[in-house]
């Protein structure tokens, strides 16, 4: 992996640190007092700050795992070269559209 | 640092060995594993069974040495699953039941028993610009380099690595990448990083980044925890991801980020 890329994993892990404490703390305090979609909802919708927050946690999510999962792939299969890159770049994509759309869903449900 | 040399007294338990005991020494050989029995003997080491086989049960059996020491860094085998340098470890610290298995050392190519060809390992030592560069012009005088600067201290961790490779085959990554660089290159790398009179840095830099690189190391520590020198490869690698890190930052930053002049 490039330098570039190891920065950006290592620089996304410490932000990954703090952003699964505070997802944890959210669960405990979403789920407080009924477990129906429509209390936890009651809860989290139209919080500017929760939207911001899994905003900054779905994007360093869609940097770190395929820079991750890309040296996973090249130690244990035989993939390489520019079609493992762009797949890594699609997962990226991908982590990135469901996770907005996620974050946004809730925001505005 | 050096691994410190053990004084033999003979409360050493590794030294003296029961009368008429005898070790069962399994071998890989080309064609499977072959068995051998040999007499233990006082302060035996696993070296001498491999000569004491070779000499008087089956001189076919092909394996390397030559200091006999912990000098040179040629008598490297995998000794009961793990590497050790032969001449330095004795047969009654390994043993296990009375056995010993020995087989090459692991991520090298075998070219017959025990004797690995150590042509990757060197080529990665110099593809990881594993030697000095002095640049085009010689220095005009001497280098001052103060015994305790952070520079020279971290040469000295590195700098007494014999290149006998049992980092390099205690390292799952080498395994798992075979363009991996390895523990000893990187290890070499670091030092040269930290030699202030060097004058191929940025190259050097450049050499050992990437997927082969110092990057692809998971700490995992093997090397550390297996050279006999006692040297730590893995923090030797983590300077240079730092190194590289910050070269790579400030070139980006100067791409992108410059004003035009
Ligand atoms: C608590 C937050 C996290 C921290 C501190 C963290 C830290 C790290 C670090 C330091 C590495 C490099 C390991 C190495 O190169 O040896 C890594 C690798 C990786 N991370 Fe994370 N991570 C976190 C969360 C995540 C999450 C949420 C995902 C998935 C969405 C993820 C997926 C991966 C993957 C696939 C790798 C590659 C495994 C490897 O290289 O060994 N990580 N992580
Ligand atoms: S770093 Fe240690 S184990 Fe690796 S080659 Fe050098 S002396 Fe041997
Ligand atoms: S610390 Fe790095 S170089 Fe050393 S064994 Fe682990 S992965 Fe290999
Ligand atoms: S024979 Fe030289 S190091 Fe073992």
């Amino acid at each position: 992996m490039s330098p570039l890329l190891y920065v950006a994993q290592r620089g996304t892990a410490v932000i990954l640190a703090v952003a699964v404490a505070v997802h944890l703390g959210t669960i405990l305090y979403a789920v407080r007092g009924g477990l129906t979609a429509g209390e936890i909802l009651g809860r989290t919708q139209g919080n500017l700050a929760f939207f911001v927050f899994y905003n900054v946690f779905v994007v360093a999510a869609a940097i770190h795992a395929p820079i991750g999962l890309r040296s996973i792939l090249r130690e244990w299969t035989p993939w390489r070269g520019r079609s493992l890159d762009g797949a890594m770049l699609a997962v990226a994509a991908l982590l990135l559209v469901l996770g907005l759309h996620a974050a946004l869903a809730v925001y505005v449900a | 640092m050096n691994a410190p040399v053990p004084t033999a007294s003979l409360a050493d338990p590794t030294i003296e060995a029961a009368p008429y005991a005898t070790l069962t020494v399994r071998i890989r050989r080309d064609d499977g594993f072959q068995a051998f029995t040999v007499a233990r003997r006082p302060a035996q080491t696993v070296l001498d069974v491999v000569t004491e086989i070779q000499r008087e049960q089956d001189p076919t059996l092909a394996y390397r040495f030559a200091c006999r020491v912990g000098m040179c860094g040629s008598c490297a085998m995998t000794v009961n699953g793990r590497p050790r340098w032969t001449c330095r470890t004795r047969v009654a610290a390994v043993a296990e039941n009375d056995g010993l298995t020995l087989e090459p050392l692991r991520n090298l190519p075998v070219v017959k028993d025990l004797a690995v060809d150590m042509e990757p390992f060197f080529q990665k030592w110099t593809a990881a610009h594993g030697a000095f560069e002095p640049g085009a012009a010689p220095l005009d005088d001497f280098a001052v380099v103060a015994p305790d600067s952070p520079e020279r201290r971290a040469v000295d961790a590195g700098i007494e690595c014999i290149n006998c490779g049992v980092c390099y085959a205690a390292c799952d990554v080498v395994t798992w990448n075979p363009d991996y660089l390895g523990p000893a290159a990187l290890n070499r790398a670091w030092t040269l990083v930290n030699d202030v009179r060097d004058r191929g840095q940025d190259a050097r830099l450049e050499a050992v980044s990437g997927d082969g690189g110092c990057q692809s190391c998971h700490t995992h520590m093997s090397c550390t925890e297996h050279c006999p020198k006692a040297l730590a490869p893995t923090f030797a690698i983590a300077g240079l991801k730092r190194a590289t890190s910050r070269s790579a930052l400030k070139r980006f930053g100067a791409r992108h980020f410059r004003r035009s002049a």
